[in-house]
């Protein structure tokens, strides 16, 4: 019986199929443990070793990884937000309420992204505040300690657009704040100093984020855009740089 | 008390409460290490040298590390629900209206600086200065371990700044900001009807000058003599500082600018609260 499993095993594994899926066996070797990284699209930023320094939570507090993880959580909850979701403010408000009341598991949905994202701001925070204290920012690393600060940005901006989506109260007017500091904008804003005659509250960079003079629903159609699609590309576009350069500059730092 | 109370439990404050917790501790944690380090130096290369696959230990980590962080992750979103207030209503403005709490230093800066300052000049130096750490920084030491003998500026300028001038903004900003943007001790209840009497005058008032263009000449002469610091202290100290020569006068010119800058904050405040002061230098195109 047992003689009969095996061979059942062993042609399985050597049948044409399944060479074609997977190039390396599971025995317990070293090359095989390299394999495992270099043969796999999602490991394969990864070097094959690494000191063992870095595996230390101690060291790196994990906030990098957790904040790719709330990134990803982000992706995947959002996208299925988005089923129910209408960019308008006809609909918007309602389509939140339906998804808490009607929609099951809807609620744990809109959970999941909200938590997540606040977690991401934290974790992102947390993660500049390591990377500061041991001074990986130093040579080689300058370039991506900046591609980390404008993701930090776009971690900020990427929670701020999702912010005014529920289109209640508390989203109204944490944006309407948020925005009018722009119309103080030195040159670009109407009400900055020295800004030009022909500068109105209908020309400036105020009125270039909010596609109006207040925050209405032509904002929450921009917002939305934005929230959904071009700043997770650009997200997603800076975190491959940023991950890349990590292995480049010769990866975690540690001591010399 | 209550209204105290109901902005700390409240959900969206949530990771203002964690922040409470995490900044402390994981302030301890790199201290601990910081000083273990100081004691017995840089770890040495042999330790350095010891390698390990990523498959399975880094992995396995990371591993673990996501399951721990979904599990916390998804009790927060069964056990709290994330806030829906009624239908926006651009006629009914909530008194305070907050910006998401992550933006609340920079609302809180409003209160000392005119919204082109704090809104847009401040932030978007924030950005250049973190950029700018990197090329600044021409302190070799303390690359990839916790220190704190190797590297005690640094880390005193950016952990003042992250720490207080950006965390504990935030906090007091949340927490202890009420109607009118008026600041409510925890035990204070919020009184919608406050009103504070606005005594505050400008720096040149307090020195006894009543004209607009002596006055004006005399902000700029303050402001001016506050960043004129930087240079002085560069001319008196660059024969005798190694340190100043190897920083080179671009870098200098760069780091004293931005914590200068940062500084000014922490003293408008303190004018602010100490003197009442309003504006540093009025003139007709801007106030400071």
């Amino acid at each position: 019986m047992n003689e009969e499993r095996k061979g059942l095993k062993e042609k399985i594994t050597n049948s044409d199929i399944w060479r074609s899926m997977f190039r390396h066996g599971y025995e317990n070797t070293g090359r095989r443990y390299t394999l495992q990284v270099l043969q796999n699209v999602w490991l394969h930023l990864h070097p094959p070793r690494i000191s063992r320094h870095a595996l230390n939570f101690r060291f790196t507090w994990c906030m990098g990884g957790i904040t790719f993880l709330m990134f990803l959580v982000t992706a995947v909850t959002g996208v299925l937000l988005m089923f129910y979701y209408r960019p308008t403010a006809e609909y918007a408000f309602h389509d939140v309420q339906y998804l808490e009341f009607d929609i099951p598991f809807g609620m744990l949905l809109r959970n999941m992204h909200r938590w997540a994202a606040h977690g991401m701001v934290i974790s992102v925070m947390l993660h500049m505040f390591r990377v500061f204290l041991t001074g990986s920012y130093k040579k080689p690393r300058e370039f991506n300690w900046a591609v980390g600060v404008i993701l930090l940005l776009v971690t900020f901006f990427l929670s701020f657009t999702g912010y005014l989506l529920p289109w209640d109260q508390l989203a109204f007017w944490a944006v309407t704040v948020g925005t009018n500091m722009a119309r103080a904008t030195p040159v670009l804003g109407h009400e900055g100093p020295f800004a030009p005659q022909d500068i109105t509250q209908s020309n400036d960079v105020r009125f270039a984020l909010l596609a109006g003079t207040i925050v209405g629903p032509s904002t929450l159609l921009r917002f939305y855009i934005l929230h959904c699609v071009a700043v997770p590309l650009l997200a997603s576009v800076l975190m491959a740089l940023h991950f890349w350069r990590v292995r480049k500059d010769g990866g975690i730092s540690g001591p010399l | 008390m209550e209204h105290f109370i109901a902005l700390v439990t409240k959900p969206d404050n949530v990771p203002i409460v964690a922040i409470l917790f995490l900044i402390p501790y994981f302030i301890w944690l790199s201290y601990r290490q910081a000083r273990q380090t100081d004691k017995t130096g840089v770890p040495s290369d042999a330790a350095l040298n010891d390698k390990v696959y990523v498959w399975p230990y880094l992995c396995r980590n990371e591993f673990i590390c996501a399951i721990i962080v979904m599990l916390v992750l998804g009790v927060w979103s069964i056990m709290i629900d994330a806030p829906l207030e009624e239908p926006s209503d651009p006629t009914k403005t909530p008194n305070p209206s907050k910006a998401p709490w992550y933006f609340l230093a920079l609302q809180e800066m409003l209160v000392y600086f005119d919204p082109w300052i704090a809104g847009v000049v401040l932030p978007g130096l924030i950005i250049a200065g973190l950029i700018a750490i990197p090329y600044i920084d021409i302190n070799p030491k303390g690359k990839g371990y916790y220190t704190i003998k190797e590297r005690p500026f640094a880390l005193a300028v950016f952990s003042f700044g992250f720490i207080v001038l950006w965390i504990v903004l935030m906090v007091v900003g949340t927490f202890l900001r009420g109607p009118g943007w008026n600041f409510f001790a925890p035990w204070e209840a919020w009184d919608p009807h406050l009103v504070v009497p606005l005594t505050n005058v400008n720096l040149s008032y307090l020195f006894g000058i009543r004209e607009a263009d002596t006055a004006n000449f005399f902000g700029f002469v303050v402001v001016a003599g506050y960043f004129a610091i930087g240079p002085v202290f560069y001319l008196w100290k660059r024969k005798s500082s190694q340190f100043l020569q190897e920083l080179g006068l671009v870098r200098y010119i760069v780091v004293s600018f931005l914590f200068l800058t940062m500084l000014a904050l922490p003293i408008k405040m303190v004018l602010r609260v100490v003197l009442n002061v309003k504006y540093i230098w009025v003139s007709p195109w801007f106030n400071i």
